[in-house]
């Protein structure tokens, strides 16, 4: 075991776990935020940069700092280490940096995205973001790319987290996409065209961070907020059958995996159940889902994020813009 | 002229084969050491010598060597880094070309000293004619009993395998040389594990520049303790250093580390001189990601001493005052160079070879490269200057590998000397975008 000092607050976490995952140990406002990492998914993380905190102390044994900012997905904790993260200004600053050069190519089409409230990139811009871009230069875009009748890829937003390459080589089999090119040209693609086709390909909509790859059966269908996260399960031969229904009304707009509040899928699913079991029927429900994530979705069914709203009950949609402007 | 180590008989005709190489007392470190010294004793040798790797960085090369783990049953890999492409840099490719045996010689006994049973040449994708040279060299060194199996007699079996790379600058970075050399794309990993411990196949290995390890013979021949008398302080040795620019006698030179900078520019047997009389202006020391020096901060420290060609001294000031001595690849630049143009160039370059796994360094030396074309072609505003400078510290030190460094210390150290003239740029769009104009105002301060 490793005793480790997180912000002011010490954690006790077993040897080899990195100091990513002990913060989220300690949870709350501390834990530093991940685009790349994914804990199911071997060797992913490191490449965002987001993570990035402060050793001030590196160990009991050897209690030099560490001379450059680390990224906590990556960095393993050692007996006596003291990170500082919130506390430290030169951590703040360097995430806000990378913040920006993450937005500096996206093209901020969040109104028609529908990865738009339930998006990393989004809830890390709220936070961590700058109001006005310093960036003057035409954004990098790139055509959409067709993969097969479920999933479509849409480049230009992609932060080339490589979470979709790691998914469909270790989820799913017969990895037919990859990173091409390199620098800022690199892209995900199949280089000629080709279908992802595997029963567990749907799952790289679920890992992706931003709306990069989204679920053709629920583009433009709805923004996610107005539909209901619902549990649910159904006898599966293939999968767990465990899922989250997003439904509006009686219609079920929607099938993901359960994810937890860091929007790390619990128990992937394959495509039957995401594609094509799309009626009430099909599936057993458990009851409604708690979303625990800083993102429009939690806070629009469980929690009235502004105070001083005046509530008038079965208020008729028509009369809404007499009321009395306080 | 001082001792040459590396190129004493690089200009015999005919050194390229194995007999004459033999003439001129090759492959005589490989007789020692495989039959009279035991592979610790080797690395002690090397440790004595002060030898520090000559690929950039620095690094003490016995030092690295004794932190190769040694567990039971794994292999372990002796790995030679000539992907050279670094702009400025070509004396690794000149060395080969000339005398590919010397490397050979230095992987044979550096490979005996790590108990490594194979071992790779990595070279750059582009050198495929010095390609053809080495394993001519090695397929001599096979048919004479030098490689293979029970090498002279002594029991000890060496594989050696050239590789080419596939022509990225960024597989020139130990770990993504790794990468690539295993088949995948070149992409930097994450550290730690040090190859040290995980390299090539999850084994561990060792990183070598090719200069470094064509040293190595010399120093099993003549002691590390008579090493280390060559050169300055803890700089020991002799240095290859490419020069290039505006100079009279461009190509490469075997410095004793410890020459004055002075006396490597003006010296008749180095440069020469300025080409055409004319005034200096800048240099860059190291190779195209080192900072960029005035004339005034090259050939003095802050201090007011001589700067010598060492390590330590080249760095003197930190990056206030100092740079590096990188890779050797002098670079100079006269009166009539324009540097904004020459920082974008650079910019370019390292925006181009990002491999673009990690965000700062992939979005950053893109915005570097589009600020600085803004600046040249005379569209720059007055707060593109500070601009530069945040980006370059926003990828300063957050990158992965080091790529990220060497893109923004040479974007923020032209700013840092050479303000005025970015500013003449922004201020003067119609004269500086004019043909041949060169900003001048800030010469006398920097020559004087």
């Amino acid at each position: 075991m490793a005793k480790i000092t997180f912000d002011g607050i010490e954690v006790e976490v077993e040897d080899g776990t990195t100091i990513l995952q002990a913060a989220r140990k300690i949870g709350g406002d501390v834990v530093p935020p991940a685009m790349c990492f994914y804990t199911p998914l071997k060797g992913s993380g490191g490449k965002c940069r987001v993570c990035l905190v402060k050793v001030t102390q590196g160990s009991a044994k050897d209690p030099r700092p560490m001379p450059k900012l680390v990224a906590s997905c990556i960095t393993q904790v050692q007996d006596g280490m003291v990170v500082e993260n919130t506390t430290n200004e030169d951590v703040l600053n360097a995430r806000k940096g990378i913040v920006e050069m993450l937005l500096i190519n996206h093209p901020l089409d969040c109104p028609v995205c529908d990865q738009a409230g339930e998006c990393d990139l989004q809830n890390l811009s709220y936070e961590h973001g700058v109001s006005a871009t310093r960036y003057e230069e035409e954004r990098r875009t790139f055509n959409k790319v067709d993969l097969g009748p479920y999933i479509q890829l849409h480049m230009t937003r992609c932060i080339l987290c490589y979470r979709c390459v790691y998914t469909a080589d270790q989820i799913a089999d017969n990895r037919v996409h990859g990173v091409l090119g390199r620098g800022d040209a690199a892209e995900i693609g199949t280089y000629i065209e080709n279908v992802i086709d595997n029963e567990f390909s749907g799952n790289v909509i679920d890992v992706c961070p931003v709306g990069a790859l989204t679920d053709k059966t629920w583009r433009f269908k709805n923004r996610v907020w107005f539909t209901k996260p619902m549990d649910a399960h159904r006898d599966c031969p293939t999968c767990s059958g465990k899922v989250t229904l997003w439904t509006r009304g009686e219609e079920v707009l929607r099938v993901t995996a359960r994810k937890d509040q860091y929007a790390e899928v619990e128990e992937f699913i394959c495509n039957t159940c995401r594609f094509d079991k799309k009626e009430v029927k099909d599936w057993t429900i458990e009851g409604p889902r708690h979303i625990d994530r800083g993102s429009v979705i939690s806070a629009n069914h469980y929690e009235l994020p502004v105070v001083n709203v005046p509530i008038v009950p079965n208020l008729p949609v028509s009369t809404k813009k007499n009321l009395p402007q306080e | 002229m001082g001792l040459k180590i590396l190129t004493e008989h690089i200009n015999v005709p005919g050194i390229e084969t194995l007999e004459v190489y033999r003439k001129h007392g090759g492959y005589k470190s490989v007789e020692k050491a495989l039959k009279t010294m035991s592979p610790d004793e080797v690395v002690e040798e090397v440790k004595t010598s002060g030898l520090r790797g000559r690929g950039g960085a620095g690094f003490p090369t016995g030092m690295k060597w004794s932190f190769l783990a040694k567990p039971e049953g794994v292999p372990r890999y002796l790995v030679c880094n000539a992907d050279e492409s670094e702009p400025g840099t070509f004396k690794d490719r000149w060395f080969m070309e000339k005398n590919p045996h010397a490397l050979v010689e230095g992987m044979i006994t550096s490979s005996y000293a790590l108990g490594a049973n194979t071992s790779y040449i990595y070279i750059r994708g582009e050198l495929l004619f010095v390609l053809r040279i080495l394993e001519k060299a090695i397929a001599e060194a096979y048919a004479a009993g030098l490689l293979g199996k029970n090498i002279l007699g002594s029991g000890y079996d060496l594989d050696l395998h050239v590789a080419p790379g596939g022509g990225a600058y960024i597989c020139g970075e130990e770990t993504a040389l790794l990468e690539s050399l295993e088949g995948k794309r070149g992409n930097p990993r994450n550290k730690p594990p040090f190859p040290a411990v995980k390299g090539l196949f999850q084994s561990p290995t060792v990183v070598n520049n090719v200069e470094t390890i064509a040293s190595v013979p010399w120093i099993v021949n003549n002691t590390g303790a008579e090493y280390a008398k060559i050169g300055v302080g803890r700089s020991t040795g002799t240095k290859l250093i490419s020069a290039s620019g505006n100079i009279n006698n461009p190509g490469v030179f075997e410095i004793e580390l410890g020459v004055p900078v002075e006396e490597f520019i003006y010296s008749d047997q180095y440069c020469g001189g300025i080409w055409k009389g004319k005034q200096l202006k800048a240099v860059v020391p190291g190779g195209s990601s080192v900072p960029i020096l005035p004339a005034n901060l090259i050939l003095k420290t802050a201090a007011g001493e001589d700067r010598l060609m060492s390590y330590e001294s080249l760095s003197d000031g930190g990056f206030v005052s100092g740079s590096m001595l990188g890779s050797g690849a002098f670079i100079v630049f006269d009166e009539d160079q324009c540097i904004v143009r020459n920082t974008w160039n650079y910019a370019r370059f390292y925006h181009h070879e990002s491999c673009g796994q990690c965000s700062p360094c992939r979005e950053g030396t893109g915005w570097m490269e589009k600020v600085l074309h803004r600046i040249e072609y005379g569209h720059g505003h007055q707060q593109d200057i500070d601009l530069l400078v945040s980006v370059a510290k926003q990828i300063e030190g957050n990158t992965i590998c080091p790529l990220g460094d060497a893109a923004a210390w040479p974007v923020a150290s032209a700013v840092r000397h050479f303000r005025d003239e970015f500013e003449w740029h922004i201020k003067h769009p119609k004269e500086a975008t004019a043909p041949g104009a060169v900003y001048r105002g800030q010469l006398d301060a920097i020559t004087a």
